[in-house]
C-alpha cells in the first residue's frame, strides 16, 4: 500500500486550492493529470467520480497502478470524443499553457463540463518581467525552470491576459486565486487588484463558466 | 442454481451411447441437457461439454472469481504445465501467489471456448444426432456463442456475478461481448490486445489460413476423423502464416535477421535457408500436434463475425456500452499492427462517449502482438493496478485462511 499512501500525502499545493473549489461527490474530469495524486485525492477525500486524460505513458501508468479511470490522450485530439455537460468540473491543470489551439480546448471543457478549473504560471510574475528586463534574455525562474528551446510552454500568457480572453469569449469568471511562490494564496487579507496579483502572483488558478 | 460439484458434474447422458466422461484432463461439465444453447446462426446446440481450469480458492461470497478467455489458438491451461506439450501456460507470466492475477486473493476460472478441442465441444466431438464426429456439421459459432456458453457454465456454478473477464486478442472480444450481454453480472472488464470489430485485414489473414486447411487433400472435406488422416500440412501452413502476424517486423529482424539456419552459406534450394524459416516451420509443426484443423475454421470464423456495434449497437458501438456499470480497462501494445492501438482508441472514444468508466493505455514494446503472451513487466504492473482498483473500489475481500 505504499505507493497509496504516498499519492495521498502529498497533492502540490495548487491542487490543494482545486480540490477545495469541488464539492463532494462531483462528477470531474482532469484533463492532464499527470500521475494522478490530485485524482486520488478526489476520488478517496471526497468520493467523486473521477476521469483523467494524460499524454505520458509514465502518467498513465502511474494512474492505472492507483486504480484511476485514466486514458492515454492528448487534450487537443480526445476532448472531442466526451458528451456535453458529462462532468460537474473539468480540470486543466499546469496545462494551458502548452496548447497550440486554446480558444478550442477551453471551448471543450466549457462544453464537456459545467465548470471548468484552469491553473496556469503567471508570465507577469515581478521575476519574470525583471530577469527580462536586467538580463536581456528570456527569463528561467523556479516555477519556468525551462530554457526557451526545450520548454513545452509555447502560451506565454499573464493572468491579465486570460481574464482579458475570458472577458472577450464572453466566459464567466466565478473565482480567481493567485498563488505567491510560496504556494500560498496571495489576495488571502483581502481583494487586492487583479494588477497587484499579476505581479505578484507565480501562479493563477480561475474558476470560470458559461453558465 | 446447483452448487458445483465436479464429481457429481461428469456423468453419462443416457440418451445416446457417447460416454461424456471421456473428456481429458481437468474439469469438464456438461451443460444444455435441460435447455439447449440457441447460438446465433439460429441452431441449438445440447448437451455440450465444457472444459474449464480452475487456480486458487472462492471466496465465500463467490465474489472474487476473475474469468480468464484464451486466444484463437489457447485452451483452458492458463497457468500449469500444458498436458500435451509440456510446455508452461500461456499465462503463466500472470496467474499465481503474488503474480498480477494473484491467486492468494482472486479465483481464476478459464474455460476452454465453445467449437474448442481441449475438452469443450467442437467439431472434433461426435454428433450425438450421428453417432459420428461432427466435423462440418458443427453449427458455426460466434463469440457471443461463446460467452452465453460461459454463462451458463458460471450459472452452474453458482456465480453471481464475475469480478473481472479479461483476455488478450479473441480473448478480448470476449470480455467485450460478456459487457454487451451480461453488463450486470460483470464488475471489471480488462481488454487487452483487442479490437471491437475484425478489420478487413483481419479476415484476410484468417482467409488465407483456412484455404491453407481446406486445401489439404488429408483434410477430406472436414471428414478426415472417420478417414484416420488430418490435414497437418494445411493447418502448419494457416499457423505460420498466422504467426508472422503476431510478431512486430523489428521482432522477426530482431530475433532471425537473415540468419541462416544451420549452414554457412546458400544452399541455393528450396530447404529452410534462412532461420526464420525454420521457426516458423517449427511453430507450424508443433502446433498440429495439440489443435484440430476444423476447430481452428470454426474459431477464426467466430473472429471474423465479430462486430460488436453492428451485433449490439446498429452500427453505432458507443451504443452498445449506454448506461453500463462495467468498469473498463484497455490496454495496447505500441507494435502489434493486428489489433492495433487505433482499434483500442476507437474503443475507448466510444466509452468516453457514453461517459463509461474507462482507463486506457499503450505499453511500449517491439513485440507485436504476442505481447500479451510474453514477458512485459509494464502491461503486467497496468493490468495489476486495474485490478487492485477495481477491488478496492469494490471491497474485495480477499479468501480467509480456512477456505483455501
Amino acid at each position: 500500500m505504499n505507493i497509496l499512501q504516498a499519492a495521498n500525502a502529498g497533492i502540490r499545493s495548487d491542487q490543494r486550492y482545486i480540490a477545495d473549489m469541488i464539492e463532494p461527490n462531483a462528477r470531474v474530469l482532469d484533463v492532464g493529470c499527470g500521475d494522478g495524486k490530485l485524482l486520488y485525492h478526489l476520488v478517496h477525500e471526497k468520493g467523486v467520480d473521477g476521469r483523467g486524460i494524460e499524454l505520458s505513458r509514465e502518467g498513465v501508468t502511474a494512474c492505472f497502478h492507483l486504480g484511476l479511470s485514466v486514458i492515454q490522450g492528448d487534450a487537443e485530439a480526445d476532448l472531442a470524443e466526451y458528451p456535453a455537460a458529462s462532468f460537474d468540473y473539468v480540470i486543466l491543470s499546469q496545462t494551458l499553457q502548452t496548447i497550440h489551439d486554446i480558444k478550442g480546448v477551453v471551448d471543450q471543457l466549457l462544453r464537456i463540463g459545467h465548470r471548468a478549473i484552469v491553473s496556469f504560471p503567471n508570465f507577469g510574475h515581478w521575476q519574470v518581467r525583471w530577469r527580462l528586463l536586467t538580463r536581456g534574455r528570456a527569463p528561467s525562474t523556479d516555477t519556468l525552470p525551462f530554457g526557451w528551446h526545450d520548454t513545452p510552454n509555447i502560451r506565454i500568457f499573464t493572468i491579465l491576459d486570460l481574464l482579458d480572453f475570458c472577458r472577450d469569449q464572453g466566459i464567466g469568471i466565478e473565482k480567481m486565486i493567485a498563488l505567491g511562490s510560496n504556494g500560498a494564496e496571495i489576495s488571502a487579507g483581502g481583494n487586492i487588484g487583479t494588477r497587484i496579483a499579476n505581479l505578484r502572483a507565480t501562479q493563477g488558478l480561475l474558476l470560470i463558466s458559461r453558465d | 442454481m446447483t452448487t458445483h460439484n465436479s464429481d457429481s458434474i461428469v456423468k453419462t447422458d443416457p440418451s445416446t451411447e457417447i460416454d461424456w466422461t471421456d473428456d481429458g484432463p481437468g474439469e469438464t461439465v456438461l451443460l444444455g441437457t435441460k435447455e439447449k444453447l440457441r447460438l446465433a446462426c439460429g441452431a441449438e446446440l445440447g448437451p455440450f461439454r465444457v472444459s474449464y481450469q480452475t487456480y486458487g480458492t472462492l471466496n465465500a461470497d463467490k465474489s472474487n472469481v476473475i474469468l480468464v478467455c484464451h486466444a484463437l489458438t489457447g485452451d483452458q491451461f492458463a497457468a500449469e504445465t500444458h498436458p500435451i506439450t509440456g510446455r508452461p501456460g500461456w499465462w503463466a507470466r500472470l496467474i499465481g501467489p503474488g503474480k498480477s492475477l494473484d491467486t492468494d486473493r482472486y479465483f481464476i476460472l478459464c474455460t476452454n471456448v465453445l467449437g474448442g478441442c481441449m475438452g469443450t465441444t467442437g467439431p472434433m466431438d461426435i454428433d450425438p444426432k450421428s453417432g459420428k464426429p461432427f466435423g462440418l456439421d458443427f453449427p458455426v459459432i460466434t463469440i457471443a456463442d461463446m460467452v452465453r456458453a460461459q454463462k451458463m457454465l458460471i450459472d452452474e456454478l453458482g456465480i453471481e456475478k464475475l469480478f473481472c473477464v479479461t483476455g488478450g486478442s479473441m480473448g478480448a472480444m470476449q470480455v467485450l461481448e460478456w459487457a454487451a450481454l451480461y453488463p450486470e453480472r460483470v464488475y471489471a472488464a480488462a481488454h487487452i490486445a483487442g479490437t471491437a470489430r475484425h478489420t478487413a485485414q483481419n479476415i484476410g489473414f484468417h482467409e488465407v489460413g483456412r484455404q491453407a486447411i481446406v486445401a489439404d487433400p488429408d483434410w477430406c472435406e472436414g471428414e478426415y476423423y472417420k478417414h484416420e488422416r488430418r490435414p497437418a500440412a494445411g493447418l502448419a501452413v494457416a499457423r505460420m502464416a498466422a504467426h508472422i502476424t503476431y510478431m512486430s517486423e523489428a521482432a522477426l529482424h530482431r530475433k532471425f535477421g537473415r540468419n541462416l539456419n544451420d549452414r554457412e552459406a546458400l544452399a541455393y534450394g528450396f530447404d529452410a535457408d534462412f532461420s526464420v524459416e525454420s521457426y516458423l516451420r517449427h511453430q507450424g509443426s508443433t502446433f498440429v500436434d495439440r489443435f484440430d484443423a476444423n476447430s481452428y475454421l470454426y474459431i477464426t470464423r467466430a473472429m471474423d463475425y465479430f462486430d460488436i456495434a453492428a451485433e449490439h449497437g446498429d452500427g453505432i458501438l458507443a451504443n452498445v456500452f449506454k448506461n453500463t456499470p462495467v468498469r473498463f480497462g484497455v490496454i495496447s501494445f505500441s507494435s502489434d499492427w493486428l489489433f492495433p492501438t487505433s482499434e483500442s482508441r476507437r474503443l475507448v472514444h466510444a466509452l468516453n462517449a457514453v461517459s463509461a468508466s474507462v482507463g486506457f493505455v499503450e505499453i511500449e514494446t517491439d513485440a507485436g502482438h504476442d505481447a500479451f503472451l510474453l514477458e512485459e513487466p509494464e502491461f503486467f504492473r497496468s493490468l495489476e493496478g486495474f485490478l487492485n482498483g477495481a477491488a478496492e473500489q469494490l471491497g474485495l475481500n480477499a479468501p480467509t485462511a480456512d477456505q483455501k
